[in-house]
């Protein structure tokens, strides 16, 4: 299309847009755009020009089509739950909210799989396939976030230790590409032959494409489960008892630590009778056949006891169970009681590095005179700092935001990575060059360019410079539009 | 030939340069996989160091060239392995290469789950990594899965880092009989729906007979393994069972006819077996997956089985240098885009050119 014809493309495009899902799904005043602002991380905002909701995956295609015509950058949408400002919209772009895809297509059992549009929510697949079944990925967030944004996250949850991350349960999507073509990547088998697009798709945070079908693996309920807690006097000894157990080969279904903060907080919103002034809970859930289930359990309580742990509480019942979870997943909500505003920091480090990385935290938390409160899923390594502070006192929310980034520069010392499970999205663009070299980036930017030419799906996410797909991959040349002075690669 | 990452990478560079079709090769053992063994043979010998090995946080970084089976003793040192299990021989970059796996798949996945970074050499010398050293890692693009089971076409795999796990404290198999497939095939699905956690759940089949094996590892793994042959019936418990795992893993591979892997669902099993003996062939499938590599007498036998397994895909990986079209086909747009991702990772067309799906 010449250069006439895009300008006409943009210009009629919200028209275009209200044709394809209705002028009731097509949002142009910015009171309407409100909603869609930002995702979970406040921290960024933008309006785009136009937030559409389509119905359909045959809408969501026609939708991409139109913003290629008019090469109008998009941003898909799931729950918006995301934590890295992945779903933040591009000013003057397209919003595709896909919450009305939320219908779940198949639920073949016998094949151990189900197929679902992407807005369905996480909860809602292992709801559908329960008691018998379950769809182990179990981000926190999973009563709301979508499976679409778990497929461009790769989330994770507390369950990943054992069970894995959303790439190892996706065997197909239907993804449209930037350029409105429809293709399917993986399906319900394994092992589709060719290059493991499927593969590379899932955690790349909505840059390219957007996926309209999904389909994934569930596997059978565990048929016996056993949960406890243990509490103990520091986290270096909490942490040691987790060695121990994946040492001697057990692998939990999770292994999750409180620090002292953290307990205190939770106590004061969950009220399991935590004893307030600890310096670390483990919580400890093994889940598997009955016998052997139950025969490693009594080896994991003997350790917490050897390790240091002279309360060890084994939960009895269900609602016991519920309990100890519910004081574990208030840990986030409960620190808005204790500090009026934190950043949650997403980390990983290898896990025996896990006392010094913890001493270095502290230590960087009173170099900068902020609270630190620790809660993370400890037998992957994966930390969740939560740095408080208070907004309203000038200067501290910047002072937090380069603790968050100093602990980041922690992780990647001890050989670790910048996101487990929230993802790069705006918010970690700056730290990719600590972790990535140039090359490295330039690999990524091969794969993008590959899908995404225009550079139209979520630009301005993951990648620390916005870069240009020029018409000779390879080691870095000259853009003419840098030469120009049109385009900055850096 | 090259000891380091970066003399592959000036190697590389020059062939680039040069635009000389080369083929990575590890040791050489799936060189027929695929089809095709066109091209300057580029040798991961010298890649063989064990970089690291993580003990304390199952992990581990090997160059390419490292046999598997030189790198399972050093992990077994600590109590561990790398949960890979595919019929013997090759080199790390070899497995990942072509994603090969053995019966340890049912459990701990395949190649692509288990690889947490890799390094790569791109045809002009570019030295890429993705991922990391952690089991859990979210920043970036997955290259790691972009490489596993790319045949060699997309760019040398020069390091790989991977998730360990802890060797088993016991195992016991629980075999039992069958001589009708739909049987084999109806108890393979009601075990599949049970919470049971298995390590290999696998069928055999030849000639009209066969047989399920469930295995079992743990403290309890004797006892769990009774309890499925009771579930089973008429099955038996054998608690050394490694010679029987030898032979389902032998049964992928076969010196003279060919090997067909297929991609299907697990509710395919049964007419598998069937597609397999109308032509006189063998089975061993990983029963609750859909995986499964029939061995036919004669390559000329594989359009048959395709047409009897349509629409799933059948690869043929040995004798697959004796067939013409050793890749089935693939969805067309994919197609597309995977010619557009080898374009970008390997515009110089050196590696394997030709060789891969679509005659990528
Ligand atoms: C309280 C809380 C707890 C959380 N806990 C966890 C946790 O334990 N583990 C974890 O991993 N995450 C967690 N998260 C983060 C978040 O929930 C996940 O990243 C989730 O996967 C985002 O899903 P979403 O539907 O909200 O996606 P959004 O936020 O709407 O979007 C996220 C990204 O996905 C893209 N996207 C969405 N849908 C599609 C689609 N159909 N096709 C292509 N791209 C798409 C967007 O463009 C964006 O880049 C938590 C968040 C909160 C608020």
């Amino acid at each position: 299309m010449g250069k006439d014809g895009i300008e006409a493309a943009r210009r009629d495009l919200v028209d275009a847009l209200r044709r394809v899902v209705g002028a009731d799904r097509t949002f142009t005043h910015p009171h309407e755009l409100r909603t869609y602002e930002s995702d979970g991380l406040l921290q960024y905002r933008a309006l785009p020009r136009v937030a559409v909701l389509p119905g359909t995956a045959a809408e969501v295609r026609d939708v991409v089509r139109l913003c290629a015509e008019a090469e109008v950058p998009w941003v898909a949408r799931g729950a918006g739950s995301g934590l890295s400002g992945g779903a933040l919209p591009v000013a003057d772009g397209v919003l595709v909210a896909l919450t009305r895809l939320n219908r779940i297509l198949e639920i073949d059992l016998d094949n151990a799989r189900v197929c679902v549009e992407p807005g369905v929510t996480n909860a809602a697949v292992s709801a559908a396939v329960g008691p018998d079944f379950f769809y182990p990925p179990d981000p926190s967030s999973q009563v709301v976030c979508s499976i679409g944004g778990n497929v461009a996250e790769n989330s994770g949850g507390a369950h990943c230790f054992k069970y894995g991350f959303t790439t190892n349960y996706v065997t197909g999507l239907e993804v449209v590409l930037t350029d409105g073509e429809v293709v399917r990547l993986g399906g319900e088998e394994l092992d589709a032959p060719g290059y493991d697009l499927l593969g590379a798709f899932v955690g790349s945070e909505g840059t390219l494409g957007v996926t309209t079908k999904i389909w994934l693996r569930v596997v059978p309920s565990p048929e016996a489960v056993r949960t406890l807690v243990a509490f103990f006097d520091s986290t270096h000894a909490a942490g040691e008892a987790v060695s121990e157990i994946v040492r001697a080969g057990v692998v939990p279904g999770a292994i999750e630590m409180m620090d002292a903060v953290t307990i205190d907080a939770a106590e004061q919103m969950a009220h399991a009778g935590y004893p307030v002034g600890r310096g670390a809970a483990l919580l400890v859930e093994l889940d598997g056949a009955a016998d052997e289930c139950e025969a490693l359990f009594q080896e994991v309580v003997k350790t917490c006891e050897r390790c240091g742990s002279d309360d060890v509480r084994v939960s009895r019942d269900e609602a016991e169970r519920a309990l100890f979870w519910k004081t574990r997943k208030a840990a986030f909500p409960a620190m808005g009681r204790v500090s009026p505003n934190y950043f949650v920091q997403d980390g990983v480090i290898p896990r025996t590095q896990l006392p010094e990385v913890l001493e270095r935290i502290d230590a960087l938390a009173s170099e900068y005179g902020l609270t630190v409160a620790n809660v993370f899923h400890a037998g992957d390594g994966n930390l969740h700092p939560l740095v408080c502070y208070d907004g309203r006192v000038p200067g501290e929310a910047e002072k937090a935001e380069e603790l968050a980034g100093a602990i980041l520069q922690v992780c990647l010392d001890a050989g670790g990575s910048i996101t487990g499970e929230h993802g790069v999205g705006v918010d970690k663009r700056k730290h990719m060059s600590k972790m990535f070299a140039d090359a490295d980036l330039d690999a990524f930017q091969r794969l993008r360019c590959a899908f995404d030419p225009a550079g139209l799906a979520n630009p301005g996410k993951v990648m620390p410079t916005p870069r240009l797909c020029g018409e000779v991959p390879g080691p870095y040349r000259q853009h003419p539009l840098e030469a120009s002075g049109l385009a900055e690669r850096f | 030939m090259f000891s380091s990452v970066s003399e592959a990478a000036e190697a590389v560079r020059e062939l680039g340069a040069a635009g000389t079709a080369v083929r990575p090769v590890g040791s050489g053992s799936r060189a027929g996989w695929g089809g095709g063994a066109a091209g300057t043979p580029l040798s991961t010998a010298g890649l063989n160091r064990i970089v690291e090995h993580n003990p304390g946080d199952f992990t581990a970084v090997l160059e390419a060239g490292v046999p598997l089976a030189v790198a399972q003793k050093q992990f077994a040192s600590a109590g561990q392995w790398l949960a890979l299990d595919p019929s013997p021989g090759g080199t790390i970059g070899g497995l990942v290469a072509t994603a090969d796996s053995g019966p340890a798949r049912h459990r701990y996945g395949g190649v692509r789950d288990l690889v947490i970074g890799v390094t790569l050499v791109l045809s002009d010398g570019t030295v890429a990594r993705s991922g990391g050293r952690v089991i859990k890692n979210v920043a970036g693009y997955d290259l790691g899965k972009l490489f596993t089971g790319s045949y060699g076409t997309l760019g040398l795999i020069a390091e790989v880092a991977v998730r360990l796990h802890p060797l088993p404290a016991g195992t016991a198999t629980a075999v039992a009989g069958f001589s009708d497939p739909s049987a084999l095939a109806r108890a393979a699905a009601d075990l599949a729906r049970r919470p049971l956690e298995a390590l290999h759940v696998d069928a055999a089949w030849r000639a009209g007979a066969g047989r399920l094996l469930v295995r079992f590892g743990g403290v309890t793994a004797g006892s769990q393994a009774s309890s499925v042959a009771s579930f089973l019936g008429q099955a038996d418990v054998v608690a050394d069972d490694e010679a029987l795992w030898d032979a389902q893993r032998a049964g992928q591979r076969c010196a003279d006819g060919a090997v067909l892997k297929v991609s299907g669902r697990p509710t395919d099993l049964d007419r598998v077996l069937r597609a397999a003996d109308a032509v006189g062939g063998s089975v061993v499938a990983r029963a609750a997956l859909g995986l499964a590599w029939i061995t036919v007498p004669d390559p000329a036998l594989v359009k048959q089985v395709r047409e009897a397994l349509a629409p799933r895909a059948v690869t043929v990986l040995d004798g697959g240098d004796r067939v013409p079209d050793a890749w089935p086909d693939v969805d067309p747009g994919a197609a597309a885009v995977m010619r557009r991702v080898k374009a970008r990772f390997d515009p110089a067309r050196i590696f394997r050119p030709g060789a891969f799906v679509g005659g990528i």
